[in-house]
């Protein structure tokens, strides 16, 4: 199996893992199994579910919760920029393909050399983590408490450590340095004023910086 | 949770990835190359604010706990250039010992 389609299947195995947690949280919370096994299929966007249950959980209403998964879900439309060109065919078929951009497979698609291999890694880690949040979701939602706390394992540092490796090819030149150390000062900056999901949609503005240093660079360079 | 609000969720999900596809890349593949410039800084910047989230955040709240040490692991690894599995099975490990560490 090739690298990239290798660590797709790492990394989709990790987040399955996390969604079993998803799936003892939606039923502690007393969604039923087909409530969850529609979310884990067709919103498939881990934080926006996570944030949904939490809410309705501690004891918030359905339209809460819809408010905080919607707020987890924007960033998605950041990354449809990066990964557009991937898609061929008709806007519905691209506009179908969209369904299958989130953190993971954005990151995955976004570290590879050229197109073709980022499309491969894309639907690759499509695929697997599709199958596998789905599975997950279901298993946990059926074992429920025998699953036992996740934490012990250390689960929840699966995801930021493999961010770290996917985030390093995007660090190799200054405006893609500069853009991260915004990226991530402004997110420590916007947690304590907003809620969860607002600090990405901040962070965003990190490229701002970063664009201005390439384009500094550029007219050092020509000049 | 009511079907009404998980059939919004997942129309309101899908709106967004395909806001994004469809709509914010067309005004970007259009606008030449500064877009351009811009569009590939959006990984760098949304990924380490996602590690940050990720990391030193709980409950909407700054908080430093036994995923840092974990965390901080995994930068160490891939600073030393370990495969993406150990990556990841280094910071959970570390994130665990730490956990288990404190609880004893």
């Amino acid at each position: 199996m090739s690298e990239h389609r290798r660590e797709g299947l790492v990394l989709s195995i990790a987040v399955g893992i996390v969604a079993m947690t998803f799936g003892v949280l939606a039923d502690a919370a007393g969604l039923s199994l087909p409530q969850i096994m529609v979310m884990s299929a067709f919103l498939f966007t881990g934080a926006s579910q996570f944030a949904a249950v939490s809410v309705i959980d501690g004891g918030g209403s359905s339209y809460a919760a819809v408010g905080s998964a919607m707020l987890l879900a924007a960033r998605n439309a950041l990354y449809g920029p990066v990964v557009s060109r991937l898609f061929r065919g008709s806007a519905l078929r691209r506009g179908l393909s969209a369904h299958f951009v989130i953190d993971e497979t954005t990151a995955m698609a976004s570290i590879q050399g050229d197109d073709e291999t980022a499309a491969d890694a894309f639907w690759w880690t499509a695929l697997w983590l599709w199958s596998l949040w789905n599975l997950g979701s279901v298993g946990g939602a059926l074992l429920g408490s025998v699953i036992g706390e996740p934490e012990a394992f250390g689960l929840d540092a699966a995801f930021p450590a493999a961010f770290i490796a996917l985030l390093v090819p995007h660090l190799g030149a200054r405006p893609g340095r500069v853009a991260a150390l915004a990226g991530g000062v402004l997110a420590i900056a916007a947690v304590p004023i907003s809620p969860a999901g607002v600090p990405l949609l901040i962070a965003a503005f990190g490229v701002v910086p970063g664009w201005l240093f390439g384009r500094r660079e550029e007219a050092e360079a020509t000049s | 949770m009511s079907w009404a609000a998980i059939w919004i969720m997942v129309a309101g999900a899908f709106g967004f990835k395909a806001f994004g596809v469809l709509g914010l890349s067309r005004f970007t593949d259009g606008a030449g190359r500064s877009f351009q410039a811009i569009t590939a800084l959006i990984p760098a910047s949304l990924f380490t604010a996602l590690i940050v989230v990720q990391t030193v955040v709980a409950d909407e709240k700054l908080v430093l706990d036994a995923r840092a040490w974990g965390v901080g692991a995994g930068i160490v690894a891939v600073w030393r250039r370990a495969p993406f599995t150990a990556v990841v099975v280094v910071a959970m490990a570390v994130t665990a010992f730490v956990r288990w560490q404190t609880l004893v």
